[in-house]
């Protein structure tokens, strides 16, 4: 099937839905406080007019899309990015702390992974203690490592970057090691037969082995890297970055600047998850990978 | 060569002790006495630094012995933990005054404890109890020394309370505060977590169900839900607790749409897992859709809905507490994190994420076992 009707008609009709629900619950969720406020006005709009009020109340339960995209509008392209009100600049501090992180968690992941394949010890005594280690809500725990590190006098990105690599060693670990264990029981044969040392084994073999899941375990990572990073701002009443701004829209009701924030964030996610992908698609084709 | 059988873990350890004992004082206290013999001075290891030092050398000589690699590693056991108890106990009313040797034979204990775990590792028991036991004691040695390591160093090198405080006093401060954890346990594991995680779940389901129905649905909402699962929906926390007010009814609703997603893919990419034989032979046996669902494709689509409630289980947690930060009644995990970091509580703090971490591992926990139980058939549970 081509894929105009098996993808973009399904896709952009179910979006439609979306948009169109959301208008229904704009409506139906800024109703109660609209007529509040036309109650005290002692006025009595019309249906439509009543409805248009709903959906433009400065700060409504539930934000029309319009009113989303004309503030994230604003607030992206009309504003210098110098201005802390502008969501690129609060949207690079964010990214600048979840790249930061996402380095750190990958070459931790990879470390890991490597000790796990190599030492037996290791692999009995550490993974299960990786496993659990992602059972413990960190992100709870967030605001504490934050608030130490500044007692220590560590502040600023690597704090924030701390808690994206807890969240980002996981995958990029777990993935290494199916990746580096992925060499089947000949391949391995044939570098012995070759008389291949461990290390040859290694860098020519499981390297090249691992690579694809690297980068299917890094996309994981770098989504759940910006999360961390946006979470790691909230406790520290943080100035600038996506949960700053969240954060001060929940405490001033700015509903329409929390929706953007959290539009922002969804295409700084999206983006990062692309990137990684075509890296990993770069990294497949300069390593002679053929399109299956 | 048959002596002897030396392990570089041992001969480090062994290294260690000598460098330790001829560097002398365990302690600042104790350097003071040395220097000053006449006064009586009390000072830590008075009686038991020979019996820890001749502990560790005795536990890393025997090692170099052949024996079973058995009683080796009960040796190595004995030795190192001991002498590590003996240690940790020693310096109990002189924190903060320990010297280089105190670290060293700290490092010698941990050294031979590895060794220990290098050796339980190597073991290939024939029964299947003896290697559930081994499953269970390596990591258990593992998580053993990370605390023990943990607690001698913030013991010994004084690091301030309020930086990190030892484990026994957290263990302390958790005995101490039990209602004050149960309501917090109550109030976000009980009411938040567990209902969003199960509404969350449900709907997740149901409505693959309802796009495997309808292939339509099903085309637009995957690439949908594939996507939105990498976006931070964290953030939908302040939006949730405006609507649904402080209570956890606001926590819930972030629960479900955080656990919403992840089931909705994994389910449907599960009700695709049967084969083609297996789903043609239930067309020979001429089963309708609900039949073949219940009998046939819902079975074999356990193995993704329980990675998707494993993945949930820990989303569950974090999307609850997250969502306390911003705004609460004065009960909850995350309420009581972010308050007592302010009143720089930090012991109470990690008391609270310690009971976090063990509800999170029984939840995974219960849930993994729940999947052995359902999933009998499949080859990771059965052991190919």
């Amino acid at each position: 099937m081509d894929p105009l009707r098996s993808k973009i008609i399904p896709v952009t009709s179910i979006l439609a839905g979306v948009v169109v629900l959301w208008y229904v619950f704009a409506v139906i969720l800024n109703a109660p406080f609209q007529r509040d406020l036309d109650q005290r006005a002692n006025e009595t709009p019309g249906t439509v007019e009543f409805i248009g009020k709903t959906l433009s109340q400065p700060k409504p339960t539930l934000p029309a899309p319009h009113q989303v995209a004309v503030n994230f509008f604003e607030n992206t392209f009309l504003r210098s990015i110098t201005s802390n009100r502008s969501l690129v600049y609060n949207a690079w501090v964010t990214l600048s702390s979840t790249l930061l992180g996402f380095a750190f968690g990958t070459a931790l992941g990879i470390v890991i992974a490597v000790g796990i394949v190599h030492v037996t010890t290791l692999d009995r005594s550490l993974m299960p203690w990786i496993i659990a280690s992602q059972t413990i809500p960190i992100l709870a725990v967030a605001p504490m490592i934050i608030v130490v590190l500044a007692a220590v006098g560590i502040t600023g990105l690597i704090p924030k970057a701390l808690i994206s690599t807890y969240l980002s060693f996981f995958p990029v670990a777990v993935g290494m090691v199916k990746g580096l264990r992925s060499p089947e029981l000949m391949h391995l044969d044939l570098m012995h037969t070759y008389n291949a040392s461990a290390s040859q084994t290694f860098w020519k073999l499981r390297v090249p082995a691992s690579v694809p899941f690297l980068f299917t375990s890094m996309k994981v990572a770098v989504a759940a890297s910006l999360v961390g990073a946006i979470v790691g701002e909230l406790p520290t009443g943080a100035v600038a970055g996506i949960g700053a701004k969240l954060l001060s829209g929940a405490y001033y009701s700015q509903t329409i600047d929390i929706w953007s924030a959290l539009v922002a964030g969804s295409i700084v996610a999206a983006l990062l998850v692309m990137v990684v992908g075509i890296a990993g698609r770069l990294a497949d084709r300069a390593m002679g990978g053929r399109p299956a | 060569m048959t002596w002897p059988k030396s392990s570089w873990q041992a001969v480090l350890a062994i290294l260690f002790c000598i460098v330790a004992f001829a560097l002398g004082a365990m302690s600042t206290p104790e350097a003071a006495a040395l220097a000053e013999p006449a006064a009586t001075v009390a000072f830590p290891y008075m009686g038991t630094k020979g019996l820890i030092l001749g502990l560790l050398l005795i536990a890393a000589l025997v090692s170099t012995l052949r024996l079973a690699p058995l009683v080796e590693a009960v040796v190595l056991f004995v030795g190192a933990h001991v002498a590590a108890w003996l240690l940790v106990k020693g310096i109990g009313g002189f924190e903060g005054t320990a010297l280089a040797p105190y670290f060293l034979v700290l490092a010698a204990a941990w050294l031979l404890a590895w060794r220990c775990v290098a050796l339980l590792s190597s073991l290939r028991p024939a029964s299947s109890g003896a290697k559930t036991a081994l499953r269970l004691i390596i990591p258990a040695i593992f998580g053993a020394w990370i605390l023990i390591i943990w607690e001698a160093v913030t013991r010994g090198a004084g690091i301030p309370f309020i930086l990190l405080p030892p484990p026994s006093a957290i263990g302390a401060r958790i005995a101490n505060s039990l209602p004050i954890l149960g309501s917090d346990v109550r109030q976000t594991i009980f009411k938040a977590v567990l209902i969003g995680y199960i509404v969350g779940n449900l709907a997740g389901f149901v409505v693959a169900i309802l796009a495997d129905r309808v292939p339509f649905l099903r085309r637009g909402l995957l690439p949908i839900g594939n996507m939105v699962s990498a976006l931070p929906i964290i953030g939908v926390a302040p939006i949730m607790v405006m609507w649904f007010g402080f209570d956890w009814p606001s926590k819930a609703a972030v629960v479900i749409i955080m656990t919403f997603f992840p089931m909705l893919v994994n389910t449907v990419a599960g009700l695709a897992a049967s084969g083609h034989m297996q789903r043609d032979l239930m067309r020979t046996y001429a089963s309708g859709y609900w039949p073949t669902l219940l009998k046939l494709r819902l079975p074999a689509a356990m193995p993704f809905i329980f990675n998707a409630l494993k993945i949930n289980s820990t989303l569950a947690l974090i999307g609850a507490i997250v969502a306390e930060f911003f705004g609460t009644p004065v009960v909850g995990m995350g309420f009581r994190i972010s308050t007592e970091v302010g009143r720089m509580n930090i012991d109470m703090v990690w008391a609270e994420i310690a009971v976090a971490a063990l509800a999170g591992s029984v939840f995974y926990g219960v849930v993994a076992l729940v999947e052995r139980a359902v999933t009998f058939w499949h080859p990771s549970v059965r052991g190919g």
